[in-house]
């Protein structure tokens, strides 16, 4: 259990350090939610079953789905594909 | 209408003005306060030119740091300090660390009275199985009260900053082409989309029976109102995800939100202040407790669960539609 543990807790800071450092803010998000779920389990396991509830329905839920509809509204989730498309579309017309 | 005064004579009372200020006939501070639109800020295009030139002669000058030495020396300076004083925050946070007392540590100064004095006594006072609940919404109720109403508060601004003008929308309208619409998130509704259809018809019933018994059971096992109300928001929102703005306003539109929150908190202020009044002066508050370990006990928490569980979920539901629509 201990062992168990101590994986989780190394996975936290991973994930932490990982959210500073990814260059993309999807991904980010994507890890923050990791993070909330990784937090969740770590809250049961130091018997707070409260916490872990509400960790795992607003920490991974609904604060990620918050953060998607923002970068959406500030346009920054831009569709990688979409702009190598216009690329190729503007090369071929040349 | 029966009235005392004659018609000329009401028109000179407060209480006509008040009450045509109510109804948005006229404001009442309109001929005394000076309120006009600003007028936009006008330029004409050779000034605009040459203020751009001259600021950027000027971010050139102070910026060139090949000549400006003061600069250069600066910015090393700079980049040695901030490590520096990262270091020196990590250091003296792992300096007061260490002298934190042991985890679990009997002598520690967290384990006094209060906590002693909750566990001992929480079941009999609160009738409450889940001590934690019986703690948030008892013996701390007013700070549950604060979160809620902080909530509230947060919609609210969250209303005035991105809510539309339904007016200003119909005008330009026409105007809209398609892929203008597909491109702005507040005109473009989900698409018929088969799998997240069929998922939802089978998840979304699941999520709100789960969120129900977390928040009726809340003084029996863990949860309660700020979870519960928290997956009730989530199942909504995916149900919207789904099926488009028009199913969901069938039975939740802002006039919903409105009254759910207003009676649920004025509830929840009522019922507290009651207690409180009597718990202040050593009364009888004649709520029954009932047996502690059935749904129908300790007093006044499930229905307070209830109250703070429809606020949170009308509030997360509410967050998502202003930021997707700009109103709902």
């Amino acid at each position: 259990m201990v062992i168990f543990q101590c994986i989780l807790f190394a996975f936290l800071i991973v994930c932490a350090i990982s959210v500073t450092f990814s260059k993309n803010l999807l991904n980010s998000i994507l890890i923050f939610m990791s993070y909330s779920l990784v937090m969740s389990i770590i809250w049961i396991l130091l018997e707070s079953p409260d916490l872990a509830i509400t960790e795992a329905a607003v920490g991974a839920g609904i604060t990620s789905i918050l953060f998607f509809v923002t970068l959406k509204k500030i346009h920054a989730m831009v569709d990688l594909n979409k702009d190598e498309k216009k690329e190729k579309q503007e090369e071929g017309n040349s | 209408m029966s009235r005392l005064l004659s018609e000329e004579e009401y028109r000179k009372t407060k209480a006509f003005r008040v009450k045509r200020w109510y109804h948005g006939e006229k404001d009442a501070y309109l001929d005394k306060v000076e309120m006009q639109p600003q007028e936009e800020f006008m330029e004409d295009i050779q000034t605009k030119k040459k203020r751009l030139h001259d600021e950027a002669l000027l971010i050139q000058h102070v910026y060139d740091i090949e000549h400006n030495r003061k600069l250069k020396l600066f910015s090393k300076l700079y980049q040695i300090v901030s490590v520096i004083f990262v270091f020196v925050l990590i250091g003296i946070l792992l300096f007061v660390v260490s002298y934190l007392p042991p985890v679990g540590n009997a002598l520690n100064p967290d384990n006094n009275e209060v906590a002693a004095k909750y566990i001992e006594d929480g079941m009999k006072d609160t009738g409450a199985v889940n001590i934690v609940t019986g703690m948030i919404l008892d013996y701390r109720a007013f700070d549950t009260l604060g979160e809620s109403n902080v909530l509230f508060i947060a919609t609210c601004t969250v209303l005035i900053l991105l809510r539309l003008d339904k007016n200003k929308n119909h005008k330009n309208d026409d105007t809209t082409t398609k892929e203008q619409e597909e491109e702005n998130d507040r005109l473009y509704e989900p698409k018929n989309d088969i799998i997240i259809q069929k998922v939802a018809c089978v998840l979304v019933p699941i999520i709100i029976i789960f969120g129900i018994y977390v928040i009726l059971n809340g003084h029996l096992s863990p949860g309660g109102g700020f979870s519960g109300g928290a997956i009730i928001g989530a199942g909504l929102i995916l149900y919207l995800n789904a099926f488009g703005f028009k199913k969901t306003e069938r039975f939740f539109t802002q006039k919903t939100y409105k009254w759910i929150c207003f009676v649920s908190l004025s509830f929840y202020c009522l019922a507290k202040t009651y207690s409180f009044y009597c718990g202040a002066h050593h009364l009888e508050s004649g709520i029954p407790l009932g047996t502690p370990g059935d749904i129908v006990s300790a007093g006044l928490i499930l229905p307070l669960n209830i109250c703070v569980g429809l606020v949170v979920a009308c509030t997360m539901y509410a967050f998502y539609a202003m930021f997707r629509k700009g109103g709902f």
